[in-house]
């Protein structure tokens, strides 16, 4: 149920909505395309009511189902035409068909395409008709990495070309490389929003000091850091000998730990470091119990 | 890629008439459905014609049968095939997905009923000319009513259809909706006249609506006659199921 999400999606802007399954984001976007009734608040989607949807204004959005809505027995090429044939000026389905890489089964039916071929051609269906609002439930979802590269590029080359996307994803990745803005879902309610950087806390200068960041190594098992680094540093061993360090790292505090390593004999096989990633921001915000 | 500007749907009736054109194309593609649609009533009517069943009723077993098997061709089509197409449509989201173009709910519908009403006239053409050739004599003032009755009937089982498919699963649509095809088709009065049928279903019937479409169809080919009963009950099927189907369908 979804009882307090307020969110605003501009044109030529990629607003996403992140949660876990079972958060509320197919339900609130479904009440924004007018598939759902909803009980109660406003919601304005081209400054009309979608509840109540005309042509005029369906023929202005696009969308692109969880579950992809197409009829298995269809084939790509005469189940776009068909959909084409409902607005009055769609695109150059040719191009759209190419650029999307269906010409290369655009003779198969529908239910022995793989999940990335279904998604692709959802993506087509959705935007056939040219909308300026485009509503994406889980695009990635069954995406391989050619095709999300595609359509990851596609989806950046409309929003630049001014057209208003909304997507839905449990991908921190996803929002990452594609958002704009994110609001953060959880139990029916938006519990946090911002551009990814603000929501990381990141200035556009990756090399300061207050970030947070983890530093990931390797080495031999069972080994006690205990007092080496600050105590608002976390540090853990999360499997037999790998070790992770989570905090504001500082470089007195990788001075420290190296001085460990050299006094204790220890060489580490690997290491590594990373700043904090949405999925840290995430969790912390839902909490890390599996619902 | 091209930037195109300006979105607007097709006019209404281009957007209908390409729905149900596509849909027509999708039911006559559909093996399964053509055997529904086509063979078994072509079989029945064979059987129908070569056993004693229908002797006495009229004037020769065929002009008895035809109409019959004309009506078990509208609840082919508009019940079954409709039936079991539209309830997975539902579960693979494409209702869902159609409604979000400029075809909407409403455009949905009106597509079936033109899919329903042409794969009809197509069942009409193919039966009732083999039918022909095979010796049928139809009152040549019965093609008028009979071709209403058809439509009526054929709207009856299209709510009816909607009905089942809109609010159980697929799988649990297509038993109902072949069992029942079976069921009326051989003690519903469809294609054996109400008198051949066992004691306690002859009076029952007559408010089916396979009852009251096959009897209106032969009292229209047989007698040049509209039976006002039946058109009554037909309709009464009609308003009955159309208001449950648009009060309980589900669509997703």
């Amino acid at each position: 149920m979804v009882s307090d999400v307020s969110l605003v999606a501009g044109r030529g802007e990629v607003t996403a909505l992140l949660g876990a399954n079972g958060a509320g984001k197919t339900t609130t976007i479904e009440c924004a395309q007018g598939l759902q009734k909803r009980t109660g608040g406003t919601i304005s989607l081209l400054g009309e009511d979608p509840g109540n949807a005309g042509a005029d204004l369906r023929s202005r959005v696009g969308v692109m189902l969880q579950d992809g809505g197409l009829p298995p027995s269809a084939r790509p090429l005469p189940l776009l035409r068909h959909i084409a044939g409902m607005y009055r000026n769609p695109r150059p389905l040719d191009e759209l068909v190419q650029r999307l890489g269906i010409d290369a089964f655009s003779r198969t039916t529908v239910r022995r395409l793989s999940g990335g071929q279904k998604q692709r051609l959802a993506l087509a269906a959705a935007l056939i008709g040219n909308p300026e609002v485009l509503f994406l439930d889980e695009p990635s979802a069954g995406l391989d990495p050619q095709s999300r590269q595609l359509v990851f590029g596609l989806i950046s080359e409309l929003r630049n070309s001014g057209m208003g996307i909304i997507l839905t994803t449990h991908l921190m990745d996803d929002a990452q490389r594609l958002a704009d803005y994110v609001y953060i879902i959880d139990a029916g309610r938006n519990v946090a929003e911002g551009t990814v950087a603000q929501l990381l806390q990141h200035r556009p200068d990756m090399t300061r000091k207050d970030h947070i960041r983890t530093l990931h190594f390797e080495a031999l098992p069972g080994l006690d850091f205990a007092g080496v680094l600050p105590a608002e540093v976390e540090i853990r061993e999360t499997r037999a000998g790998s070790y992770s360090a989570t905090g504001v790292l500082t470089p007195e505090d990788l001075a420290a730990l190296t001085a460990w390593w050299a006094a204790h004999g220890v060489m580490p096989g690997s290491m590594s470091m990373e700043a904090r990633t949405l999925e840290d921001v995430f969790l912390d915000i839902s909490g890390r119990e599996v619902r | 890629m091209t930037t195109v500007t300006g979105s607007a749907p097709a006019p209404l009736l281009r957007r209908i008439v390409l729905q149900g054109q596509y849909e027509a194309m999708t039911m006559l593609r559909n093996g399964e459905q053509l055997i529904l649609a086509i063979v078994l009533p072509l079989l029945a009517l064979v059987g129908l014609t070569v056993t004693p069943l229908l002797d006495g009723l009229g004037d020769s077993r065929i002009n008895v049968a035809v109409p019959g098997i004309l009506a078990l061709c509208a609840m082919s089509t508009a019940f079954t095939g409709q039936g079991i197409s539209t309830g997975f449509d539902r579960r693979y989201g494409v209702l869902r997905f159609l409604s979000t173009t400029p075809l909407g709910r409403t455009g949905l519908i009106a597509g079936k009923i033109i899919a329903v009403l042409a794969v009809l006239f197509l069942q009409v053409l193919i039966v009732a000319g083999i039918a022909l050739m095979l010796g049928w004599r139809p009152d040549p003032a019965g093609w008028l009513p009979g071709m209403g009755m058809l439509i009526l009937g054929a709207a009856a089982f299209t709510a009816l259809g909607l009905l089942v498919a809109g609010t159980v699963r697929p799988e649990a649509t297509l038993a109902i909706t072949n069992l029942l095809w079976i069921l009326l088709g051989a003690l519903g009065g469809i294609v054996i006249p109400a008198p051949r049928l066992p004691g306690p279903a002859q009076d029952a019937v007559h408010f089916l609506p396979s009852g009251a479409l096959g009897q209106g169809l032969r009292d229209a080919f047989l007698h040049g006659a509209v039976d006002g009963a039946a058109v009554l009950i037909l309709l009464l099927w009609l308003v009955v199921a159309g208001a449950a189907a648009i009060r309980w369908f589900k669509w997703n």
